[in-house]
């Protein structure tokens, strides 16, 4: 009997060994330990030993079983792995398949812009108030130191709408309405953007187009005070490296008035196509509010002063992007929208 | 305004300033250089010459032979083919080696076997601009002066060594549309002195009075008229320097007493005018409104009807001249004028736009008016015209002038605080350079200490303000100079409204859900609106209407964002982008009774066409109304909003009927969803199936609800079962929704329908939809029984209510 648990240990690691798969590996545990394996035959004949033979036998026997379920068991452990690694070869995909597509649309690049600018001016304490785009003169002009009859109101060709009524030229209307709500309270602080309207229609005017408006008024602002806000202003929208310069102007709202360059954003001041050889860019107009303006909404020109701003957002959007055909912005071709 | 660099130094040192440089400081002091013109440039090596010899071409008719004098003794020989020329006439020649601005280099030639050595020049050829010509010299060669000296370098006989400075003037700054006003600007600016033009008045005829009589009839819009009588003038062509500096200025030559006129006007400021005085009835000048019914033929030779709103300038007969707009015809000065009445008033602006607007007219003269002239500088022009006369017309002045003024002149006296100026720039403005800029602008400044007290001349009505004075003094010391600083004020609050951010997560939604933002134009036409069906009674055919549109294409404002929308779509249809989801979010304009202003609701809009984009992994995805629904449905869910309910929608003319609805809060309808009608569809060339929606954002925002209120995650599991039901098509699927939650109980937590199906198995008109429930409770775990009773409990509900049977 020794020698036939001698032989099923040797003729069984061997079958071990040679098994290719699972299956082949259950098949060998059948064949040896199954119930009616060669191992399960052998100590059925355990009855016809000698009392004395039989515990030494059992334990042999058991020795050879324990060796067998090991080596099942490594075996198995072996083949598995190699099992998984062929299948996780076979699900191999090709990674340079595009994903599927998120749908996500595109907000219009001006929407942008004006985002920005109001993120700027947000940070720096402002509030946004809007005013109405079909506007009465009395705001649109009157309030702003544009009596009828003003030969001012030529530089702003305007649609109306009755004597009264008109499209708003500016959104600086908006400045006496607020002033009017706000009035005497200080320190007042708003941008206010939105659409304007001119009656020009060519390749540089749009008879829409959009504006940001902004001011500040309360006790000691100064000229240098709107020459820091706009220098700040000018280098979180366009480079830290940007310089400003302000050249005197004419608004009939404010005094003094400043048109403000920047440090051309193309060539940074030597002189290129886009800022036509001067160096700097026209992006906006300003000034200190006019006495006039602040005492007709409520204001005494003699306790407070105030400063006050207006950007054109196609100009700023196009010098941002580099859009050389303001119409682009109106004629919504999605092949141009997609690009931003 | 043009300003010639040479005549500008008659008043203005300018020496070491070169005119770009002149260009670069005004600019940046505040009187904006738009460009410069450099006269003849690109003109080099032409000369003068006189005609000495003239034979024709012996083999060409129109050539003739030239021999000319230009000052070498010898003679140039050039052949031409022009007409106009005659011996003893000077001309420009071009010599071997010249270039002129066309870019043509003159070499040596031969036509048709004679040799030619140089191009006689007309006035073109040197680039100077036709319109500025004298009438006769505008065809041909340019026929100089007899006395011009031949051999001399032409650009200086024609005043082309100059260049002008073309000013972009802001409305405030009517001084400078004369070239005293911008010399005193330049002296202020470079530190110079100003020269003001001298005067030297020989009066030698007698005295004005009792030969005219001037009265002014409307205060309002004359505030002074001044007249001067000039005899026995000679009408001739000026002299060439006049005429030198009104072509630089860009103005044509006409005659001496019509360039006199001219010149003065460029140099003060003040527009003139030269009546033919003995063809004044009576003797005298009335400066009235225009009666009901008067007529005028004005100097262009047309009948103007004039109006009350007019000012005119009558004799004792009628109306002679529109004041400050234009004179009349039978007045004119002509060639044989011997006497003249020379005007020189100050008209009222508003009135003078008026009617040059009414007119149509508008001139150098009407312009300045316009802007506002200088109130106390009509007799100095009036005296300098008189002096011109006198040396380039010979004519003789009487003594005096008629001065009637209808108002007081009176110089401004403005206090400047010192202390104010330093707060206004935001640093000290040392005084003395305060006071030197002050007096640089020909302002009187007496200094009080703390305080200047500046006169301020007639010539600068602008400055009426102590900020007015603060803007002379720091634009003109530099804002170069301003120092930068932040405002240091109470903390502010940067925020935006609520209606703001609801805004900004609206926009968020329709980008999230693939749709790409437009701006339209807010202008429309009815035209549109008939293109896009909108009903003929619909409350959005009322629109805000243009009174000067820029076309009738752009006639009235929006009252739906709609046809914009399918505008775009059907644009970029044709550009052959076939797949397009797009949304605006803009204001509309709907007029309102008894308001003066339009109501001006925010309105969202989304149109779809197409598919989303082609791809391996999924198939596409339609923009059509379920697609279009979704992403309304997820910006209501998003907006917090739950009161809303979707109706049937078959009247709207705009959508196919039966596949549109509106979009209910509570009971007011808020929007509107669907799919084209196929007339629509057609009109705007667009695919049947394109869809659009548009709502109105003031109402969603105003019931929006973005509180959020944390409910405890359940602690026992839920139970899920699918249900599917056979009903007739006509059954809503929202019905079906109903009647399983009428009967589902508090225990039913969600229903979703996962399928719609027809086809083999469904008989035709029926439908089947398949729906999944879940059911949970807070407090213990569901069991199958109470489970299977909801369900049995439904199912029933839907076969009695609905007809509806199980699958």
């Amino acid at each position: 009997m020794r020698e036939q648990l001698a032989k099923i240990k040797s003729q069984a690691a061997v079958a071990v060994q040679e098994a290719g798969d699972l299956n082949q590996l259950n098949e060998v545990r059948v064949k040896f330990l199954g119930k009616k394996g060669e191992l399960t035959q052998v100590l059925r004949g355990m009855g016809g030993l000698s009392a004395a033979e039989r515990p030494i036998i059992g334990q042999l026997a058991n020795e050879v079983r324990e060796f067998l379920e090991q080596q099942l068991e490594d075996k198995q452990a072996v083949l598995k792995e190699g099992a998984k690694a062929r299948q996780l070869a076979a699900e191999t995909i090709d990674i340079t398949l595009p994903g599927r597509p998120v749908l996500l649309g595109k907000r219009h690049p001006l929407t942008t812009v004006l985002d920005e600018i109001k993120t700027i001016f947000l940070g720096l304490g402002f509030e946004i108030e809007e005013g109405p785009e079909v506007e009465t003169d009395y705001y649109n002009f009157e309030a702003l130191n544009l009596p009828k009859e003003h030969p001012a109101r030529d530089m702003q060709d305007s649609f109306y709408i009755t004597a009264e009524t008109l499209l708003r030229t500016h959104t600086s209307p908006v400045q006496p309405r607020t002033m009017e709500k706000k009035a005497p309270q200080v320190p007042v602080k708003v941008i206010a953007p939105g659409k304007v309207y001119r009656r020009d229609d060519d390749a540089t005017h749009s008879p829409m187009f959009h504006q940001v408006e902004g001011f500040i008024i309360d006790k000691n602002i100064s000229f240098s005070d709107l020459k820091g806000t706009l220098l700040t202003f000018s280098r979180q929208m366009f480079g830290e490296d940007r310089e400003i310069r302000l050249r005197p102007s004419f608004f009939p709202f404010t005094e003094p008035s400043a048109e403000v360059d920047i440090s051309c954003i193309m060539c940074h001041g030597k002189g290129c196509r886009v800022c036509s050889g001067t160096g700097w860019l026209e992006i906006l107009g300003s000034g200190m509010i006019h006495p006039r303006v602040l005492s007709m909404s409520g204001y005494d020109p003699q306790e407070v002063t105030g400063f006050a701003f207006g950007m054109g957002v196609e100009r700023i959007t196009m010098l941002k992007y580099g859009i050389d055909d303001l119409r682009l912005l109106f004629e919504n071709d999605l092949r141009f929208l997609g690009q931003f | 305004m043009r300003v010639s660099y040479n005549w500008l130094q008659e008043y203005v040192d300018l020496k070491g300033i070169s005119p770009r440089e002149l260009a670069e400081k005004l600019t940046l002091s505040g009187v904006a250089v738009e460009r410069l013109d450099v006269l003849g440039e690109g003109v080099e090596k032409v000369v003068t010459g006189r005609i000495e010899e003239l034979v024709r071409h012996p083999d060409a008719d129109k050539l003739q032979i030239c021999k000319l004098n230009v000052g070498k003794g010898e003679l140039l020989q050039i052949v031409t083919g022009a007409s106009n020329v005659a011996v003893g006439q000077v001309v420009p020649v071009a010599l071997v080696g010249a270039k002129l601005p066309s870019g043509m280099n003159i070499k040596k030639s031969k036509l048709r076997g004679v040799e030619s050595f140089g191009m006689l020049c007309s006035g073109e050829e040197l680039a100077i601009e036709k319109k500025l010509l004298p009438e006769n010299q505008q065809d041909g060669i340019l026929i100089l002066p007899p006395d011009t000296p031949v051999g001399v370098d032409a650009k200086e006989v024609l005043g082309l060594n100059d260049v002008a400075l073309e000013l972009e003037l802001t409305p405030n700054r009517a001084d400078c549309l004369s070239m005293v006003g911008v010399a005193r600007e330049v002296a202020a600016v470079l530190g110079s002195e100003f020269k003001a033009p001298g005067l030297d008045l020989v009066e030698e005829a007698g005295s004005i009075a009792g030969q005219d009589k001037v009265t002014i009839e409307d205060a309002e819009l004359c505030s002074r008229y001044v007249a001067k009588l000039i005899k026995d003038v000679r009408i001739a062509p000026s002299p060439a320097w006049i005429q030198r500096r009104l072509q630089a200025a860009g103005v044509r030559p006409i005659n001496n007493v019509v360039d006199v006129t001219n010149y003065v006007m460029l140099e003060f400021g003040q527009p003139l005018h030269a009546f033919d005085y003995e063809t004044l009835e009576g003797r005298e000048i009335i400066v009235r409104r225009a009666r009901p019914g008067e007529e005028l033929v004005s100097l262009d030779g047309q009948t103007r009807k004039l109006d009350e709103e007019m000012l005119v300038i009558a004799d004792a007969k009628g109306p002679v001249a529109i004041a400050g707009v234009m004179g009349g015809l039978h007045t004119e000065v002509t060639a044989t004028t011997r006497d003249i009445l020379l005007e020189s008033a100050y008209f009222n602006g508003t009135g003078i736009r008026r009617t040059s607007r009414r007119l149509g007219l508008r001139s150098e003269a009407s312009m300045r008016f316009e802007k506002g002239i200088d109130l106390g500088g009509c007799l100095r022009a009036a005296e300098r015209a008189a002096q011109l006369f006198r040396e380039l017309a010979g004519g003789k002045l009487c003594q005096g002038a008629i001065d009637n003024r209808a108002v007081d002149i009176k110089e401004q006296v403005i206090t400047l605080s010192l202390s104010r100026l330093d707060r206004y720039m935001g640093a000290p403005v040392p005084k003395d350079a305060a006071v030197s800029i002050l007096r640089g602008l020909q302002f009187q400044v007496e200094d009080r200490g703390e305080e200047l007290v500046v006169t301020v001349p007639t010539a600068r009505p602008d400055i009426a303000l102590e900020e007015d004075l603060i803007e002379e003094v720091i634009r003109i010391y530099g804002y170069d100079k301003v120092p930068v600083t932040l405002p240091v004020e109470a903390t502010t609050q940067g925020r935006k409204t609520v209606e703001q951010g609801l805004e900004d997560l609206v926009k968020d939604i329709m980008v999230g859900s693939g749709l790409t933002e437009v701006i339209n134009l807010s202008f429309t036409s009815r035209q549109m609106m008939d293109t896009a069906r909108v009903a003929a009674g619909s409350s959005l055919r009322k629109a805000v209407v243009i009174q000067n549109p820029l076309s009738e294409e752009q006639g009235i404002l929006r009252t739906t964002l709609l046809p914009g929308v399918l505008e775009v779509l059907r644009r970029n249809l044709s550009r052959r982008v076939k797949d397009a989801a797009v949304f605006e979010v803009g204001r509309v304009f709907r007029p309102e009774e008894g308001a003066v202003l339009p109501n001006e609701p925010l309105m969202l809009a989304v149109g779809g066409m197409g598919f989303t984009k082609v791809n391996w992994a999924q198939t596409r995805i339609p923009y059509d109304f379920y697609f279009l629904k979704g992403v309304l449905e997820t910006l209501l869910d998003t907006l917090g909003i739950k009161d809303y309910r979707f109706v049937r929608e078959a009247e709207n003319p705009t959508f196919h009927p039966g596949r549109a609805a509106a979009l209910m809060l509570g009971d007011r309808i808020s929007g509107v969803i669907g799919q084209l009608h196929p007339d629509v569809a057609e009109n705007f060339e667009l695919p049947p199936e394109a869809c659009l929606f548009e709502v109105n954002l003031d109402l969603l925002m105003a019931n929006a609800n973005l509180q959020k209120r944390y409910e405890s995650l359940p602690k026992f599991p839920g139970v899920e079962r699918d249900l599917a039901v056979v009903v007739q098509e006509g059954v809503t699927a929202e019905r079906v929704r109903e009647v399983i939650v009428a009967n589902g109980g508090e225990l039913l937590r969600e229903v979703s329908l996962f399928d719609v199906f027809r086809g083999k198995q469904i008989e035709a008109g029926y439908k089947s939809l398949a729906l999944s429930m879940r059911y949970q409770a807070q407090d213990r775990t569901l069991t199958d029984d109470e489970v299977n009773s909801l369900q049995q409990g439904i199912a029933d509900a839907l076969a009695r209510e609905l007809g509806a049977e199980l699958r």
